[in-house]
Parts: structure tokens; sequence; C-alpha cells
């Protein structure tokens, strides 16, 4: 950066404080404090004069494994912009987004809401931004491709100094792509290739070469989805660590509609800027605290401090938020307090349009008229007060543009044309959460490849940049629009389709169908009344029970003392949760009464008073699922998979096999009998997914899902077969027989082992795997051996087992150590353990070291073990709350020193004899996919 | 305030006014640039035109004089999604709305610019007449003035932005001179040939050709400006009798003269280039740079052999002509803005091949 006159912050490491201070000196306070070799940052901070610098650096070089620390410029409260840069071989160089940051620096930029175009450059400071960018990606010697630059600028002095340099496609090129209509990624291939920008042509315009920049004539916010709520234990403020798991995009013709668009896109129960009653009861004093530390809910006390009438120059101050973006919001909260002063009926036209110019949503409308959401709707259509489409042409109008990539908002032209060609609407899955990833998103483009294949109009519906559904070529239209009623129902209307397919973006579509039903959609695949059934847990047990389907034992309580009724009844363990919540949020495995107690007592609390659902908890038992596609008449299971988790960890967490490798034929006989009779029941038509489990022979249902699974793509994968595609046609009305297929199992070629990845790096809090699921992405390893497909699968996941050395084993008294502990020693690792589990290994007569627990005295105890790595892989179970800290310690300690662990048996297990079977034959082979199957056009 | 604006198809726009209170007239055109509206309203060449920004938000970083291009603002008025009331950056001085009471011009807000760009974009430039009032107005009365108002192509704009008397620059460490025929010239192409060390002697228009050879300069620069070049007779006939005596160079209007003076034709495009984004490719190196354009006319490729330029740079969206030369005649020409301001610097090396040619 030097080389080419550009800065970069200042830093220096030293190695004590008197250095520290000189440093100090020299670049100007505050300074930030980083302690080398010490994991997630403890130990620095930043100081802001002599005084705290000399107590944090004493602290940070004693922190540190080396006793040294970096003293670096601080940059707390500079703005923070992003600039997506393209270069060619004949050294045309190209920015195709700027990209600023409503967060100041400080907050990484996954975590914060970044808003395109850049809002208050100057153009003389733009250029010198962009002067800087072609000037980085040519020094680094980027020479064809994309890149992604990120500045840091001093809000007072406008000082620029460069911040980041990522010499590829990054997330924010996905970003840049969707909020242009510049495919960052597909041009740089190109380029690659030795194509050059202008012998590309602009992929919207067709006539013009992709060599120019893209202008934009809207503003494109992305807000950050986080999943907290799954890591009660994490810290959530936002700092240089991402955290959050997902995003949601939206589009609109000024910065307020964009904002409360994308709000709502979150899918957080909020449809705009609005409060929770939680946020509004914070005192001044509270909210201040709140805005000086970046929270992941910092937007909505924001709002809130402008209702209780602190003042933009204020707030500013604390959060270090460009006030023109506070200016924003504050008209929002402006716009809300005129809004209030009407009801309904009072409510006057232009400030009703004026509030939809703003991105008021019907639901936030109607929460502020006091009136129900669909009278609201009801009036602002009969105020002809209705949403248009703009297309997203990457030239600001200055060209025609072919591309049919729309986005809402209220103005006077509408630019969609509807075509007279059959239409099917797909909903996708919006942001991506734990529970709801790319997954369906897999499945929502392979139903609409497939609706294109089966001639209709393929129209998708989506709020997630990250995705392939919403690459403008992957449909015939694309609205890039919240996943809400409001929004669906709008395009539904326009576009009239012959029907909604609403079973492949997961919950989102799920919870809108009745709706959307009630007012005239047409929903494909499956009828809602049975939609209700198999997610109404009370209608499902009666349904269970009339169709002689078996279940475990099960209650449904509406107050303490009827639970604790049924508890007894049916014996502990058991499972409680919140009836009509889904993807296993809020669900807890109850060993005994007192702990039911204690859980009710919150339950009730946190639950509205809503009913508790009681099942009893099968422990020991196996868990399989099937994923099937029904028509009516023929039932296609795309496969078994049994989960190598015992039964009690989430599905969606839980490592799994196809063909299933310990099932009887009996049971799986039961399992499809079961999905039959339910689909036949249901009447469902298309893909769903049902979840077993099963215990001494017994097959019990656990849930059923009317709708794709996320385990639909990844059997696709492992038996050939596009399942998302095969079940869309089916929806359409195809059927399987004349597709091909016949009823029964689809046949596995081989073992295809699907495995989870989990955040815990990224976030604090215990990884004990359980009924709420945490992990955010999966992997898959296929081979004709079960170990060697686990083995892949592992390595994958980036858990790379060990094939020789020390193993630290630690397991609750209930549980038999003998069995895994013999393997690991036949496999001539070394094994250490607890105490407790030492005395059981002993007494097989294995040899044993004994390492102490953190809460015992001797030292080294099994923490200093891990951080000097002389543990290779941990086995730790929890057990219970009495030992909870020291598990806890050692299980947290794992993944900051990145050591494999295994915190369940079977995966133990099922690993030994991985790494058996590595030890005998190393040699992984790879095995392509039955690509002939894959790619089939089902329609021939 | 109530603002209307009136197109001669008949289209009538309401929005809300901001700005002076005021009527006036002009054609009608859009930039599509997401930044630089200071310049680009201080730009002379925007003389007797309406401005209509394609980026919904103007205003944002409020105004700084430093930025302007000119003493004031050239355009007739201004069109806007949304005019930014609460602007923020370190440099701002003024709101939008301030810098055009300043200078009376007239402005509306509230308008579906797509929809209007788009129907520029396919019925061409028009003629418009933008009001801003309180209380009531006769549309019919403007809708009367509107078929009585002059095309573009029939105003002498260049008298009302060109210096009256000459204006001479000097650079830090001068070394050569150049007079530059002010068109309405953008005050950063003289700040480009003051870095590089040109002293630069700015003449009206319409100086008499003997009057610029005895400043006795290295070379003439052609500004750019508003209007339809062809009028310019009197530059045009001064400017031939500068061919051939010394080097000459032109930058958009200016570009366009030379190619007159030379007996090329220029011809009026439908909605013009008016963007920081527009492609041209040097069609010697093979290049493609980033320029910055505001022009409605171009030179007529037809017939231009007979000239003795030749073609060297071209647009790449609609293949029009960027660049000429004749390197006999020592004439070098871009119909761009190699000064940028707005837009991005990548043809600031025009500059550098003038003083290149000099040395």
């Amino acid at each position: 950066m030097e080389k080419i006159g550009l800065k970069s912050p200042v830093s220096k490491e030293v190695y004590l404080v008197k250095e520290a201070l000189k440093v100090a000196k020299e670049i100007g306070y505050p300074v930030i404090v980083r302690p080398a070799y010490t994991l997630g940052g403890t130990g620095g901070g930043a100081a802001f004069n002599q005084k705290e610098l000399e107590e944090t650096a004493y602290r940070g070089i004693k922190s540190s494994r080396i006793g040294q620390v970096l003293i670096e410029q601080s940059l707390i409260g500079w703005k923070e912009y992003e600039l997506e840069v393209m270069r060619d071989l004949k050294d045309n160089v190209v920015v195709i987004c700027s990209i600023e940051n409503f967060d100041p620096m400080g907050i990484h930029t996954g975590d914060s809401i970044t808003v395109a175009p850049a809002q208050t450059l100057t153009d003389r400071e733009y250029q010198t931004m962009r002067d800087a960018s072609i000037k980085i990606i040519r020094e680094i010697g980027v020479e064809t491709g994309g890149s992604n630059i990120q500045f840091a600028i001093h809000p007072k002095t406008g000082e620029m100094l460069v911040i980041e340099m990522n010499p590829r496609v990054s997330r924010s090129s996905a970003l840049a792509s969707k909020a242009t209509g510049f495919p960052i990624a597909k041009i740089a291939t190109k380029l690659a290739v030795g194509l050059t920008l202008d012998e590309i042509p602009n992929d919207i315009t067709k006539k013009t070469p992709a060599s120019f920049e893209p202008t934009i004539d809207y503003v494109v916010v992305k807000i950050p989805r986080w999943a907290f709520e799954k890591f009660p234990k994490a810290d959530k403020l936002l700092t240089t660590q991402m955290k959050s798991v997902g995003e949601a995009m939206a589009i609109g013709r000024n910065f307020e509609e964009a904002f409360q668009k994308a709000i709502r896109s979150l899918e957080i129960g909020r449809f705009g800027l609005e409060t929770s009653q939680k946020e509004e009861g914070c005192s001044l004093k509270e909210i201040r605290q709140v805005l000086k530390t970046p929270h992941f809910k910092r937007i909505f006390f924001i709002k809130t401090a402008f209702k209780k009438g602190m003042s933009v120059k204020e707030i500013a101050d604390l959060t270090k938020i460009d006030p023109w973006f506070l200016e924003k919001m504050k008209n929002i909260v402006e716009m809300e307090k005129k809004i209030k002063k009407y009801s309904l009926k009072t409510f006057p036209k232009n400030l009703f349009f004026e509030a939809k110019t703003m991105g008021f949503s019907d639901k936030q409308l109607s929460n502020l008229l006091k009136e129900d959401e669909l009278r609201v709707r009801k009036e602002r259509k009969a105020k002809r007060i209705n949403p248009v489409y703009k297309l997203v042409d990457t030239c600001g109008a200055e060209f025609e543009a072919q591309t049919p990539y729309f986005y809402s908002t209220y103005e006077r032209e509408d630019e969609v044309k509807v075509g007279s060609k059959k239409k099917i609407m797909i909903i996708g899955s919006g942001p991506n959460r734990i529970g709801q990833g790319i997954e369906f998103d897999y499945c929502c483009v392979h139903a609409a490849l497939s609706a294109k294949e089966e001639g209709y109009e393929a129209i998708m519906v989506n709020s997630n940049p990250e995705t392939v559904s919403t690459d403008y070529e992957i449909v015939d239209k694309l609205y890039f629009e919240p996943l809400t009623f409001e929004d669906i129902l709008n395009i539904a209307e326009k576009e009239k389709p012959k029907g909604v397919i609403i079973q492949f973006g997961g919950q989102t579509p799920i919870n809108l169908c009745r709706d959307l039903e009630k007012n005239g959609v047409r929903i494909l695949g499956i009828p809602t009344w049975a939609i209700d059934i198999a997610e109404d847990r009370d209608k499902f047990y009666k349904f269970a029970e009339r169709f002689k389907i078996l279940m475990p034992e099960h209650g449904i309580a509406h107050n303490q003392k009827q639970a604790l009724k049924i508890a007894k009844k049916i014996g502990y363990p058991i499972i409680i949760r919140p009836s009509y919540v889904l993807g296993g949020a809020k669900m807890e495995i109850i060993y005994q009464e007192k702990d039911l107690m204690e859980k009710l007592g919150e339950a009730f609390g946190l639950w509205d008073g809503k009913p508790v659902l009681i099942d009893k908890f099968l422990d020991n038992a196996k868990e399989t699922e099937i994923d099937a596609i029904f028509d009516g008449k023929t039932l296609l299971v795309g496969g078994v998979m049994e989960h190598i988790e015992e039964a009690g960890v989430h599905s969606g967490d839980a490592a799994c096999v196809t063909p299933p490798y310990s099932l009887k034929n009996k049971e799986v006989a039961k399992m499809l009998e079961y999905a039959e009779k339910i689909a036949k029941q249901l009447k469902i038509i298309g893909a769903f997914n049902i979840q077993f489990a099963v215990r001494n022979g017994d097959v019990y249902i656990l849930e059923v899902n009317p709708r794709a699974s996320r385990t639909l793509p990844y059997l696709s994968k492992a038996t050939g077969f596009p399942l998302a595609k095969i079940a869309t046609k089916v929806i359409l009305g195809r059927k399987l027989k004349e597709m091909g297929f016949k009823q029964g199992i689809l046949k596995v070629p081989k073992f295809a082992v699907k495995e989870v990845v989990l955040p815990f790096d990224k976030l604090e809090g215990d990884i004990i795997l359980g009924p709420e699921m945490k992990s955010t992405g999966e992997v898959m390893g296929i081979d004709e051996k079960f170990e060697n497909a686990f083995y892949k699968a592992e390595l994958a996941a980036g858990n790379k087992l060990p094939l020789k050395g020390n193993v630290f084993i630690s397991i609750r008294e209930d549980i038999d150590p003998r069995e895994l502990a013999n393997l690991f020693h036949s496999n001539r690792f070394k094994l250490f353990a607890t105490r407790g589990t030492a005395g059981r290994i002993r007494a097989a007569k294995i040899p044993v070291k004994i390492v102490p627990k953190v809460s015992e005295p001797e030292k080294p105890n099994i923490l200093d073990y891990i951080s000097e790595k002389k543990i290779d892989l941990i086995i730790n179970l929890a057990s219970g709350k009495g030992t909870k800290t020291d598990g806890y310690r050692i299980r947290r300690a794992a993944i900051d020193y990145k050591i494999p662990y295994i915190t369940t048996i079977p995966p133990a297990l099922a690993a030994v004899k991985a790494i058996s079977s590595q030890l005998k034959n190393s040699n992984l082979k790879v095995h392509p996919l039955r690509k002939s199957n894959y790619n089939k056009n089902m329609t021939k | 305030m109530k603002a209307v604006l009136l197109l001669e198809d008949g289209t009538i726009i309401e929005g809300k006014g901001f700005g002076a209170e005021s009527k006036i007239s002009g054609e009608i055109v859009f930039a599509t640039g997401m930044t630089g509206y200071v310049e680009s309203l201080t730009d002379p060449s925007y003389a007797g035109q309406i401005l209509m920004f394609t980026y919904p938000l103007i205003g944002n970083y409020g105004v700084t004089k430093d930025d302007y291009e000119s003493a004031g603002i050239k355009t007739e008025g201004v069109v806007v999604r949304e005019a930014c009331s609460k602007p923020s950056n370190w440099r701002s001085e003024m709101t939008l709305d301030k810098f055009l009471r300043d200078y009376k011009k007239p402005g509306i807000y509230g308008v579906d610019t797509r929809s209007l760009t788009k129907k520029i974009r396919t019925f061409g430039t028009m003629k418009a007449i933008l009001q801003t009032y309180r209380g009531k107005i006769n549309l019919e009365n403007l809708k009367k003035e509107i078929k009585k108002q002059k095309a573009l192509s029939d105003l002498d704009l260049v008298e009302g932005v060109s210096v009256k008397n000459i204006k001479k620059f000097e650079a830090k460490e001068g070394k050569y001179k150049i007079v530059l025929i002010d068109c309405g010239v953008k005050m950063s192409i003289v700040k480009n040939l003051l870095k590089r060390g040109v002293n630069t002697t700015l003449v009206p228009y319409n100086t008499k050709a003997e009057k610029i050879l005895s400043y006795k300069p290295n070379a003439v620069l052609i500004s750019n400006g508003p209007g339809d070049p062809a009028r310019l007779v009197e530059t045009i006939s001064e400017v031939k009798k500068l061919i051939g005596k010394i080097p000459i160079y032109g930058i958009c209007l200016g570009h366009q003269i030379i190619a007159l003076a030379l007996g090329a034709k220029t011809y009026k495009l439908k909605f013009g280039h008016r963007g920081l984004n527009q492609p041209v490719k040097d069609l010697k190196s093979g290049r493609v740079f980033i320029s910055t354009q505001n022009h409605g006319y171009t030179v007529l490729p037809r017939g231009l052999e007979k000239t003795g330029l030749k073609i060297t740079q071209i647009n790449l969206n609609d293949k029009t002509i960027e660049g000429l030369e004749n390197k006999r005649l020592k004439i070098k020409t871009v119909q761009y803005h190699p000064e940028a301001n707005p837009g991005p610097h990548d043809t600031n090396f025009f500059f550098d091949s003038i003083v290149n040619d000099l040395n």
C-alpha cells in the first residue's frame, strides 16, 4: 500500500508496556491492544489514554502466550466502505458496486447492515476510492477476476485508509451481483479463460458490453440474520468476529423503503422497523448503554431512542452511525407518529400512499391503526394504492433491458408485463438461518427448472442474496421481495399463476400458505388442512390414533399440575415443547420431575400460556427418517436414513447414513407402510418427510414434515435421482409410473454419510447437541464402505480424525466406555481419561492414563493437555448439571484449540471404526455421482 | 411548494417543488451518475437543459463550493425522485435546496424518474417547462407556452456561458501556454492543465484566430459547452483559420467544432450520453476506459474520410465516435470528458498526451 501511495492502519508489535506507550504516542490515541496468540482476542481492548494503555497493555502482554501485543491505530467510529472491482487480461478495470456500511468500523462487514450504492460520499471522494481500488488490484496483481477492497473513512476529516483486500470473489460480491444485476462470478470466470470485458455482452441489456460500470436507480439494503436464540450463552455484541448465519436483501426506491423491506424479509416477526415491548420498556439510561455497544438488535433500540426523544446527534455520538442513516430512521419514526393519529377509516389517502412509499407494510400499518391486516389491505386496494414493479437493469434505464428481475415499490409506472403462458410461482426460503439453509434453495431451484421443463413460466419470489434461486437466469421471472403474506399475495394477484408451490422453501412458505389460500391463491401439492394436521401436534396425535400409527406416549398440558400428572403417567425422560413451534425450537429433554417443575415455570411464562406438549422420550432408540414422493397412487421413497446419533439429537444436527446399516427389513417395511398410509390419508402430492424412532423392534413416528425436507438434496446426490425435480413434476400432475418409477425405495449404489457443520468456533456456549438444532451446514461422504464414507464426511466437515496418538475419554457413569476404549486401544491409540472413566476402562484391563479434571487441584490438568496439543481426539459426554463446568470447559477447549471432538457414543464408535478402516487401507477413492440419472430429463 | 413538469408531448407530471419558486423552460435530459450532482449542476454544458437524475436520492452529501465546475448552477432546473434535506458529509456546506435557491433555480421532486427516463429513452429528449409554485397555476397557459418554446437546437447558449474577456491562469511552474477557447468550460479542464504546468489563457468563444495566435500559445484547446455545435458559425470559421498553424485539441463541444471546421457533419442523438460509466475503446491499443460523458450531439462518421480525421476511439455502447485525430495537422480531440468531475479519472491521460505533444 505504501508503495502505491495509500495508507493502512498503523500498527506495531511490542513486548513491553514502555514500548506500547511509545508506539501509542507515535500513532495517537485511541489505540487497540491485540495480544498475540490468545483466542478470541482475550486480554485485548481499546485504550483511550496513557493510563488505560498501561493497564490494557500489561494485561495483554500477560495473557499472550509469547508475551507480545500488537498496538494498532484505532478506527473506532470511522466509516466503512467496500468496492467490488474487476480486471481483465488487457488491464481494463471496472468498479461493479460501491457499498456503504450502515455500521461503523469495528463490526465485521458480514455482521453489518450494508447499503448499495455508497450514499454519503461526494463524487470526488468516491473517485479517490475508485482510483485507490484500481491501483490496489493492479499492485496486488489480480490479473483477471474480481476483488473486494475495504476502506475506512474518518467521518470528520475524510482521511482514507485501506483496511482489507480480498483478491477473490467474496460474500460482498454475491451481494453486489444481486444488487446491481451484474453477475460478478460468471463474468470473472469468462475473464479467467481469457475473454476481455468488452468481448462479453452485458447479460441484462444484451446489446451493450460488460465493460462498463453498473449504475442503479434504487437503493439496496442488506441486513444480517443472527441465530442467537439458539445460542443463549453466546455474546450478542457485534465485533470483528462474524456471527450472523444469513442475510436478507431488499430493494427500494428510497432508503426507508429498502430498509423496512429488508427488516420484514428477515422473518423475525417484525414487519418493518417495529419495536418489541421489551425494547420500549427500556429506560433512556439502558438505551444509551445498548447504543454504545453494538448489539445485534441495535436498530430497534435506535428506534426506541427516537421515540423517547433522543436526538440524531446524540444517537450518532453513541453509535457512530452516520447521521444520514439516522435521519432516515427518524423519518420512519415521524411517519409512524403521524399514522397513529388516525384509524383505518380516517386514514387519508395521501398519507397512506406516503407510508407505503416509505416501506410500511400492511401488517405494520394494521398494528399502528389497530386494525386487522386484511382490512388494511382491502382499504388500501379500495384507495387504489397498489405496488408497482420496477426492473433491475444495471444501467439506470438508459438502455432497454431483457432481464426479468423485479422489485416492488410505490410509484407511477409498473414495468411488469404479464404474459399469457401458464405460470407456476415458487416461494423461496428467505434468509439462511439455522434449520433453513441452502438445502431449500437447492430444492427451489430444481422446482423452477422442473416447472420450466413442464412448459410453465416459472416465477420465483425470494429475499436471500446468497442463493441461486435469485439468479435471474434460473427462472423466467424473478421477484426479489420479502416473503410475507402481503408481498407474495401482491405478486400472485398480478401474475395470476396456475398455482403456487410451497413445498420447497422450508417452513417459510408453509407458514404462509393458509392465508394465501384463503385469499384465492391456489396452493399446489398438499391440502392446507393436511398441513394443519401434520404441524399441529394435538391434531396429529388424534390422526395417528385414528389410523393406528404408533407414536411415543404423549399428552397436552394446559397447566403445571396437568403437566406433572402426564409426566408421571408416561414416565421420565420426557420431551417438552410449546405447541405449534417448529424446527425443534424450545424443545427440551427432561429427566426428572424437579427439572420439569423448573422448566414449566419458565415455559408457561415464555410461551404466553399456550399448552405444552409432552412426549415420552425414547432414550437409546435409533432415529431414522425417510424422504418420499407420493403422486396419489405410487409411493417413491428416496431413501431411508439412519441417524448415527441416538434419538434426542435434532435430526438437522445428527450425522446420518443411507442405506441404513443396522435396521431390520421388518422395521423398514413398517416405515414404508406408515408413510403410505399418511400420504394417502393426508392426500399429499409431492415430497414429504417422516421421522421415526426405532426401539426394540417397534417403529414410532416422531414427526411428519408435509414438505421437502433438508435431506432431499443429500438423498438426490446419494441416489443420483433429482428428487426435487421429480416431486415438482408430480405436483404438476405427472405420475411416477409414467416417469419410470416403481413403488418402493430407490436404490443407493454406495454408502452416503451426511455430517453437519457446527458454528461453535464462532459462537461461544456449550457444544452439546440436543433437540434444538444448531448446525449451519452439512457435508457428505460417499464410499462403498460405511466406515470410509464416514471418514470422508468427517474430513469434509473439518473434523480430521487422527490415525494415531492420544485420545481422551470422559464419559458419564451410566454409559459403558469399554467397547470404545478397547477399539481405540487395539488401534494403538494411547488412552487418557478422567478418574472415573479411567477406573471403568482399567477394569477391562486396558491401559489408560488418568488426567485431572479442571475442578481437581492437580496440574497439569486436562486443559493443559489440550492447550499443549497433547490430545488428538476428545470424546466427552455431558453428564447432567453436576459436572457441567468440567465438561463444558473441556468441550470449549476442544473447539478453541481446534481438536476433533465427539459428544455422543454412537458417532465415537463410528469414528474409531472409520479410523481402523483407514489404518488398514488409507486409499480413499473418488466415486462419481451417477450422472446419467441426475441429469435425466424426466419428461422423456 | 408544488411543482409541475410539462413535456412537449403533453405529459404532465405533478410533484413537489424545491429550490426557487420560478418557471423555466428547457430541454429535458437524464444523467445516470450516482454521484456528482454538484459538478453536473454547475457544468455549463447543461445550459438550456432541465437535468433529471436517474439515481433516486440526490443531495445526500450536501453541496460543497469546492466542487463547482463554474460559478453557480448552469442547468435551468432539476428533476429528482427525492431531494435530501438532511445531508451528511464532512465537506458539506449547504443543502441542495439552498443551493438551488441561491441560484434561483427550481426543482421538482417526487417524480417517477425511472418512468420518465424510459419515456425519454424511447421518444428522445423533449422540450419541457418546469414551474414551482404555491397556490394554483393554469396548465392550459403552460401548454400554449411550450408550443412556442424554441428547441435546444434553435438556441445560442454558448454566449451565455463563455467568458466575456480573456482570463489568464498561471501554473506553478508553467512551461507551456495554451489558449483555451471557452464555450462553457468546466474548471476541471483548467485545473488539469495547470496541474501539468500549462499556463492557460481563457478566451471568449468568438475570439478571432489572429488574436489567439498573437498570444503565442503552444497549442489551442477548445472546451466543452452547451447546445448544437453547428450553430457556432463564428467559432468554427476561426478554428478553420487556426488549423495547420498550431496544434489544436478539443473536448466534447470542442471536438465537434473541430470536426465541423474540417468539413465533417454532426447530428443529434436521440437522448444523448450523460453518465459516468460510458465505455470508450481505444482502437489502437484495444483498451477500454470508463469515461464521463455529457453530450447530445455527435460527429457523423459518414464522410469523415474527406476531412483527414481518423477515428481513434469509439463508444462501446452505440459505437459512436469518441476520439478523432489528424497527425499531420496536429489535431487531437475527444468527445468525452477526460477532466472527469464528476466521474472516473481513467481518461485523465488525455491531458498528459497534450503535454507530451508539446514537449
